[in-house]
């Protein structure tokens, strides 16, 4: 009899739509479905971290409607017990289920983090292929300017802007930084974002292990043109990334020299692609060091002046000779009014490199414990060396 | 690029020219002319009906804590429908802006009003709100007969209200920060921005936070001082409970604000360099230290509300509330908690993995006696009898909405899955979910609960029930959408969009935003039916509607000036049900005198000055920011001398007031 069906099937309606989420993951959740392998890392640890939760937020919403609906004041043959308000063993559940989910969720946090940081060089382009030792990341220079992006290739010598093109299963190593204000560079089908802040250097490591046009954007409000900060990116198979190499260098753009660079970093929005040459392997150290402009000191040679006591008096001649903050870079104060150049002497050529060596990349075999020594078989030291090959006392 | 240089400064109006009217912009012309005439019918109305006296005497210089309290709901309520305002415009305009299309908001225009929907919906909605409900009703729950400085309680009102009319004045003459709600350099330097924007944020935020501290202090030593006898700190109800914690935190976190915002203030007016990008700056630094305020201010908005969902669940659940112990240790590892987590607002910085986990892993510790919360609520409603009156359908509404936006906030804390999903839409929807959801609703909860006390008849419940449906479900409209864009790699703050598939989300929230407006619009038909309707919906009880459990209930609805004739004695933590429960007889005979404080004007007009300070200050007219501050500073002076501080209301009037409730009693019984 239809009438003593129970209610409960009707909502199970719902359950399909739950199956179509993936689907849903095909038309564009990019996060969960990206790619490259360090983003579809941090994709899956998403649903991961959701699953986690869901093992303690679903029993909880269950119990409120389930509550709710059971103790409503309508209900006289529930219990009711309005002096009822300590339980010890429920108190115990209370506090120490979400406490296991959180060490849980804390484990797995501590390893992902150190395996996903955006510093370390990677150790695989995809599951289960590992990146031999001799194979160096493509290094790429990515300058935020106001309000484009300037990529510079030092080992391919060219330089474009609002176009980033990689070649595939390649890892990529991105030396990050801002000509005015904070941006963050993400390009979600890659890998996460990391900021892109003036007079600092930050890192990024991705590969794509498909190929493929995607699209990359600031993700930190830097204002009035930031809605238009995008730029398209190719992962491209490696013949091709050459030959797109050699399209760049041939481009009528000619070579970014430093002039051209002060000239591209005036604000401008929905500026086109542009490709250049880049032959100076400094620019991108020059722009970290604030120093591009000819003449300009350079922040590493502020340092060690300070670090050596200061220039005293002389040094008041070098604040205006280090003042980088410009109404000018916005447009609003005539160019001529900052260009006053006192001390050139001190600057030291060529400018010092910001750029780090990395952190080693994860050996995967320690993760597993297969690099730690055999227990049975412990490795052989002063200390548990047998009593006859011990030094005589 | 930027469309306004930065103006020359003269010597009698500082940067100000009529160039600062936006009269360019026609959105903001129909505006300013709707606020003035709206302006001028409601003064022509005080004028007409002779309330400028009442005003003044009973409402602008009061120091009763009812009365500030319900004057801080009322500057929230205006403020809030002016950060609505905002939030509709820019769902309008991200849900035009494609395929080309720029939109009807330029980006200057566009910049300004995300910038001031944060500012205006954390600063001068939620905060006038929680310190609101706070003032109102802590001194009643601990049977006090106000909060331990009243003047300064005054005070603290009128500065919070002149941030906010200097914000606002933003709105007309000149510019608001095109920088964020937190206003980040270098971009908020005066090198990237140059105009009054970011002097109108500074000076809004540094006026407002003198009020915001003072109160904080008032509180905590209203509720470490002002308890009735026998109400140890365990026998204090649990909203009292979490504003303690709220207060210490605001005390212990507003400083930190105020002193960025010196540093900040400095960079922009003296050429210092604190954060700039040259000469040693460190724009890092300054999203460390806003963040080291900005965290504990998230728990200060809601832990109060958290108090206000016990209290609801345990009165409509006819049951002591599940857990007190716990509740209280919970709130206490919250707020010490709420100091170690900042750095999860920017794990892209690029800090190392080991100082990125640590931050990650402390704020999902917050989220184990947050939980041991919500499970308390759970239990209270287990084997009791639940009357779903408007308070507590606000409450399970609360609970549903909180775990998801529990849930993505723990899920934000994975330092890897926040460097795919920091600054996109998917945060923008976690932090309307949990302050929607959690600070929003409890409000609600709140008003409908307080309201028979402030004002002596309950809030209509039809009304109430279609503005709670729409607001539910106008919530879940937006922002699921923004959870999906997010994970679709949308970030915020963007004007403009190139992807055309993404349009279908943005309208979906754009319609969710229009229900959330009908549910605002029922909301203020029913505040509007209730007042009409206040003898039908009169509370026939004598002042306890809900059959309430805390001493508020005690007393009458409205409360006497002096709350309590004689100051209740507390046996238990339920101290009103434990009243009742005992056969508690109202002592009819015995009244004394009650030695209480007196109205002032020095909040209202001490504040004015600091208003005309704070408008110079931004438009650096420096003869007039010497006068206002000098006419401050005399002016505090000057009140110190004012021995005119206190009276006593006579017996006699007490014993009317209280004769006047026997017989109401009676009638009622």
């Amino acid at each position: 009899m239809p009438s003593n069906l129970p209610r409960f099937p009707a909502r199970l309606r719902l359950l399909p739509l739950l199956a179509a989420l993936p689907l849903l993951s095909g038309c564009g959740l990019v996060v969960l479905d990206p790619a490259g392998d360090v983003a579809r890392q941090q994709g899956d640890l998403i649903v991961l971290s959701t699953v986690l939760m869901l093992l303690i937020i679903v029993p909880v919403m269950g119990l409120t409607i389930f509550f709710a609906w059971k103790y409503r004041a309508s209900n006289k043959e529930a219990t009711y017990k309005p002096d009822w308000d300590h339980s010890t063993q429920l108190e115990l559940v209370i506090w120490s289920a979400p406490l296991l989910i959180i060490i849980c969720l804390g484990a797995v946090t501590w390893v992902a983090t150190h395996l996903l940081d955006p510093y370390r060089p990677l150790a695989r382009t995809a599951p289960g292929k590992p990146v031999a030792a001799e194979v160096k990341p493509l290094d790429v220079q990515v300058v935020a300017l106001d309000w484009k992006w300037l990529f510079i290739y030092p080992e391919q010598g060219v330089a474009t802007v609002n176009e980033l093109a990689l070649p595939v299963n390649r890892p990529v190593r991105f030396r990050i930084s801002s000509s005015s204000v904070m941006n963050s560079f993400y390009v979600p089908a890659l890998a996460g974002q990391i900021y892109a802040m003036p007079g600092m250097e930050t890192k990024l490591h991705g590969v794509f292990d498909k190929t493929g046009e995607f699209e990359g954007f600031s993700a930190n409000y830097s204002g009035w043109g930031f809605s238009n900060m995008r730029f398209a990116v190719k992962s491209l198979p490696a013949g091709e990334f050459d030959k797109w190499v050699a399209t760049a260098k041939a481009s009528a753009e000619g070579d970014l020299s430093r002039d051209t660079y002060l000239k591209l970093e005036k604000p401008t929005h929905k500026e086109p692609v542009r490709r250049f040459a880049a032959s100076d392997p400094q620019l991108f150290d020059a722009v970290v060091n604030m120093c591009v402009e000819p003449g300009k000191m350079c922040m590493h040679d502020m340092m060690s002046l300070d670090a050596a006591g200061g220039a005293g008096i002389a040094g008041i001649g070098n604040v205006r000779q280090v003042t980088y903050d410009k109404f000018a870079a916005r447009g609003t104060v005539d160019a001529a009014r900052w260009s006053i150049r006192y001390v050139a002497a001190a600057c030291s050529s060529p400018v010092m490199s910001n750029d780090r060596p990395d952190a080693k990349p994860v050996a995967p075999a320690m993760l597993k414990g297969e690099g730690l020594p055999h227990p049975a078989k412990p490795e052989r030291t002063a200390l548990n060396a047998p009593a006859a090959t011990r030094p005589m006392s | 690029m930027t469309p306004h240089p930065a103006p020359e400064t003269g010597p009698i109006l500082g940067k100000l020219s009529l160039e600062a009217l936006p009269l360019h912009e026609p959105i903001l012309v129909v505006t300013f002319i709707g606020v003035v005439l709206g302006g001028i019918a409601v003064l022509g109305l005080i004028t007409k009906f002779r309330l400028w006296g009442y005003l003044w005497t009973e409402w602008f210089t009061t120091v009763d804590h009812k009365r500030i309290g319900i004057m801080y709901m009322i500057l929230g309520l205006i403020m809030f429908l002016r950060g609505f305002a905002d939030a509709i415009m820019m769902r309008i305009q991200q849900a035009m802006a494609f395929g080309g299309s720029e939109g009807y908001l330029t980006p200057h225009h566009y910049d300004q009003v995300f910038t001031a929907h944060g500012v205006i919906m954390i600063f001068f909605v939620a905060m006038p709100f929680i310190t609101g409900l706070m003032n109102y009703v802590v001194p009643l729950q601990i049977g006090a007969r106000d909060v331990s400085f009243p003047f300064l309680n005054n005070f603290s009102f009128w500065m919070t209200t002149a941030g906010a009319v200097l914000t606002m004045i933003s709105l007309f003459v000149g510019e608001y920060a095109q920088t964020g709600w937190l206003a980040y350099p270098p971009l908020s330097g005066i090198a990237y921005s140059p105009n009054v924007g970011v002097d109108y944020y500074i000076w809004g935020l540094q006026i407002a936070g003198v009020g915001t501290t003072l109160s904080g202090i008032n509180l905590i030593v209203t509720i470490l001082k002002l308890r009735a006898p026998g109400m140890g700190l365990m026998k204090m109800p649990v909203f009292t409970w979490t504003s303690l914690c709220a207060n210490i935190l605001i005390v212990a976190s507003f400083p930190i604000l105020t002193a960025t915002l010196v540093l900040l203030t400095l960079d922009r007016y003296v050429g210092t360099n604190f954060f700039t990008n040259d000469l040693g700056g460190s724009p890092m630094m300054y999203v460390n230290l806003i963040w080291i305020w900005g965290h504990p201010e998230v728990y200060i908005l809601v832990l109060p509300l958290f108090g206000v969902f016990s209290e609801v669940t345990s009165t409509f659940s006819g049951k002591r509330l599940f857990g007190y112990t716990s509740m209280v240790y919970a709130t206490i590892c919250i707020t010490i908690l709420s100091y170690l987590v900042w750095l999860h607002h920017f794990f892209t910085m690029g800090s190392g993995a080991s100082v990125n986990s640590f931050f990650g892993i402390t704020t999902m510790v917050i989220s184990i006696p947050t939980g041991a919360k919500l499970f308390n609520w759970l239990f209270t409603m287990y084997r009791g009898r639940i009357r779903f009156e408007l308070p507590m359908m606000w409450t399970v509404a609360f609970m549903l909405t909180f775990v998801i936006g529990g849930m993505t906030g723990v899920l934000l804390a994975v330092p890897p899955a926040d460097f795919v999903l920091h600054n996109s839409l998917f945060l923008i929807a976690h932090f309307h979910n949990v302050i929607i959801g959690g600070v929003l609703f409890g409000l609600f909860a709140a008003i409908n609960y307080w309201w028979p006390k402030a004002f002596g008849y309950k809030l209509d419940v039809f009304w109430g029930k279609v503005s709670f449906w729409c607001w539910v479900v106008g919530f879940w409209v937006a922002f699921t959408p923004l959870y999906i864009l997010g994970l679709m790699g949308v970030t915020r703050r963007m004007r403009v969009f190139d992807d055309p598939s993404l349009q279908i989300w943005f309208v979906i929230a754009g319609i969710g935003a229009l229900i959330v407006a009908a549910g605002i619009g029922a909301m203020l038909v029913q505040f509007a039916v209730s007042i009409w309707r206040r003898k039908e919906l009169r509370d026939e009880t004598g002042g306890d509607p809900w059959d309430g459990r805390t001493l508020e209930w005690a007393t009458s609805s409205p409360p006497p000036d002096y709350n309590f004739a004689f100051t209740p004695v507390i046996h238990d933590l339920d101290a009103w049900y434990d009243m009742k429960k005992r056969g508690h007889q109202r002592p009819v005979d015995g009244y004394r005198d009650i030695h209480m404080p007196s109205n002032t004007g020095t909040g209202i007009i001490l504040s004015g000055f600091c208003l005309v300070m704070g408008f110079a200050l931004v438009w650096h007219i420096w003869w007039l920011v010497a006068l206002s501050f000098a006419a401050t500073i005399v002016g505090a002076i000057y009140h110190t001398f004012n021995y005119k501080r206190d009276f006593d209301i006579p017996a006699a009037t007490v014993t009317a007031v209280e004769e006047a409730r026997t017989r109401q009693l009676a009638a009622g019984a």
